[in-house]
């Protein structure tokens, strides 16, 4: 799960780590409102959505008055930011962040996330912020100085110092840093984060370390201990089919495409996606129905499916395991009832009472069209996108 | 022989009266598996279809010589049920639950490698381990295996149904498949298997399955050009998957424009693999490569 860089900078002064002064705005009033409150001018206008490229994308801006700050504020809110990461579609701008200025000097980088390679947390440290580390990594990897974390001792000061020493921070910043190093990694463990990242971390003309942005992803996994971040959720950044999704319990992503697919398992659903674009057609989305769907599931992804209006076939690719074809079967069949099904739909099913699933399929009239293999579906489902 | 388990593995289900948990200890039974056990702390004296329940994984291998650990715990939970069963001196432990948080496994990975480097851990999240006519350790449908000769490698569960399927269909039977999981600290990974693979007489020729996110299949490519000497046949699922967005396995994301299925078709390739693009051709690839050898 992303937050926004207000909630990741609530986050970080909790744990009292040197993050500017600022407040969220979710409308103009409350912007001025919190450029006053800041009481010092100039003052930064920060959209808030979940990507990284906001600065680049004109989503971050400085003001120098409250007639600056109106203006900005009012041009954002309700707009949509289109980023390198967001793709030409953009997120919508639903609030801001009104921060108080900073005069840099210098600007570095900070991140912990996991190195799969190796199973441990990894921290990743650069004198070369404010860029995108990619880009760094791509075209100077030497500038990047690394840690491995063993987890069972996690990262202690000396690791820490190693790292601030090899930054090269001002001697009396080199203590600062150092604890700051260690309480970031604090807040990844405890906050079971599957990634922070300060970018850039600031060395201020009056010579202090201070936080100017700040990331933070957690891992969907451990939020069942963390009420407090669920509750930072902001539906508005995903699509609003997805959030529906969450509700019946289905993941679903929504892609460009106009055949939809509705598969069990993740790695069969991006298979099927794989499939139809190798035969010339373009997925729709991803949606796995899991393991354990009931009719009542089925019917909702039916529903949802449907309701992208750019769907012009339906391509149903389940393999029975723990799903039994024949549950499959009566979910397509209530889903029929209770949903107008305007588009073809494609079945291909195999495995656990597969003869029962597709007696059940023919018996019921439903004009559907089966296909043997994974890849017949496909073909038919580009074939039936064609011939509309 | 085949890999990992066969006829004389003794199993312990570790909550096994859950619902998830009884359903397939009874389906494993059911398939041929030797399930000696099951385990739900404050359940002893208990039984689910005759198999005995006990509070602990250590009594279970004490009283039944459970040699193999089966995990159905919920997430919360799991991490510990993982270290209970190592700790009880089982040899291979495989983990079903999905939902792990990454942090809990953190410290598992290294505990089992530093104390119990002999000791084999499948999953979290994943199928299992079968072999086929022998014993079915997991929650895939046994049905649709076959005893053979071509191993199974994969981190996708219903892939492995779809190659398996594809293989007996052809008359190809299995040594042994093996899921390895879906999330981002898996506790064995390819490399490992292509191993035990490599060392195992019964196995000519291995289907691996990877799919997007991290770098398991670059590093198993590495490994399969200085160590496997037998064909090896992958298919890489996500090529379409568009970048930072989780397709639904925690492990599968392409983050930081790394993790591509691009990328692991190259490296793939270039240690000798043969690789293919439609996962419908999987079946065919196979027999085509069996009766070139």
């Amino acid at each position: 799960m992303k937050v926004h860089e207000h909630q990741a900078k609530e986050i970080f002064r909790k744990y009292g780590l040197p993050v500017p002064r600022g407040y969220p705005a979710f409308d103009v009033k409350e912007a001025v409102e919190a450029a006053e409150q800041l009481g010092t001018w100039p003052v930064v206008v920060k959209a808030q959505i979940h990507s990284g490229g906001r600065g680049k994308a004109g989503g971050v801006k400085l003001a120098k008055s409250i007639e600056e700050v109106q203006q900005i504020a009012s041009e954002l809110l309700g707009k949509k930011l289109a980023t390198f990461q967001t793709g030409p579609e953009g997120l919508p701008v639903s609030r801001l962040y009104i921060e108080e200025g900073t005069a840099i000097d210098k600007e570095y980088y900070v991140a912990i996330t996991l190195d799969r390679s190796k199973s441990k947390p990894i921290i990743m440290v650069s004198a070369a912020g404010g860029m995108e580390i990619e880009e760094v990594a791509a075209t100077n990897p030497e500038a990047i100085i690394t840690h491995t974390v063993e987890p069972f001792i996690g990262l202690r000061s000396y690791h820490a110092r190693e790292l601030a020493l090899k930054l090269s921070l001002p001697k009396n910043l080199v203590n600062k840093a150092t604890s700051l190093f260690t309480t970031l990694y604090k807040l990844y463990i405890e906050l079971d984060a599957s990634m922070v990242e300060i970018n850039p971390l600031v060395l201020t003309k009056d010579g202090n370390l201070v936080v100017l942005d700040a990331k933070v992803d957690f891992d969907d996994n451990g939020l069942f201990r963390h009420p407090d971040i669920m509750d930072m959720d902001d539906p508005t950044q995903i699509s609003p089919l997805e959030v529906e999704a969450k509700k019946f319990n289905l993941n679903y992503i929504k892609l460009d495409g106009n055949i939809a697919c509705m598969v069990n398992g993740a790695g069969l659903a991006m298979s099927t996606m794989d499939t139809i674009k190798l035969a010339g057609g373009e997925p729709a989305n991803f949606l796995d129905v899991g393991g354990s769907a009931n009719a009542t599931q089925i019917a909702n992804a039916f529903k949802i499916i449907l309701s992208d209006p750019k769907v012009k076939a339906i391509f149903i690719n389940i393999f029975g395991g723990i799903l039994r074809c024949d549950r499959l079967a009566e979910g397509i069949i209530t889903a029929a009832k209770d949903v107008s099904i305007d588009v073809p739909v494609i079945v291909r099913m195999e495995g656990t009472n597969v003869e029962l699933g597709k007696k059940m399929l023919q018996e019921s009239g439903l004009p559907l069209i089966t296909a043997d293999t994974m890849w017949e579906g496909a073909l038919k489902a580009v074939e039936a996108t064609k011939r509309r | 022989m085949a890999i990992l388990v066969n006829r004389n593995t003794k199993v312990v289900v570790q909550g096994i009266t859950g619902r998830e948990g009884s359903f397939h200890a009874i389906q494993c039974k059911a398939y041929g598996t030797q399930v000696v056990a099951g385990v739900t702390p404050g359940k002893k004296g208990e039984n689910v279809e005759g198999i005995p329940v006990f509070d602990s994984v250590n009594e279970a291998v004490k009283e039944m010589g459970a040699n193999c650990s089966l995990i159905f715990v919920p997430p919360p939970f799991a991490a510990d049920a993982i270290l209970e069963a190592v700790d009880a001196g089982i040899k291979t432990v495989i983990c079903i639950t999905e939902g792990i948080p990454v942090n809990d496994m953190l410290p598992v990975k290294q505990y089992i490698r530093k104390y119990y480097p002999e000791t084999v851990l499948i999953g979290p999240n994943c199928p299992g381990v079968i072999t086929p006519e022998e014993a079915k350790i997991g929650i895939m449908p046994g049905h649709i295996f076959r005893k053979g000769k071509v191993g199974i490698v994969s981190r996708s569960g219903t892939l492995t149904y779809e190659a398996a399927y594809q293989l007996t269909t052809r008359g190809i039977g299995q040594s042994t498949a093996v899921g390895i999981g879906g999330d981002p600290i898996p506790g064995t990974v390819f490399a490992d298997v292509l191993k035990w693979f490599q060392d195992d007489p019964e196995t000519e020729a291995v289907v691996m399955i990877g799919e997007i996110g991290g770098t398991a299949e670059e590093e198993a490519a590495e490994f399969i050009k200085s160590c496997v000497k037998k064909p090896v046949v992958a298919y890489i699922a996500g090529v379409t998957a568009p970048p930072g967005k989780r397709m639904g396995h925690a492990g599968a994301i392409i983050a930081g424009g790394k993790g591509t299925a691009a990328e692991k078709y190259r490296a793939l390739e270039s240690a000798g693999v043969i690789t293919v693009q439609n996962p419908s051709i999987i079946g065919e690839t196979v027999e085509r490569i069996l009766k070139e050898i």
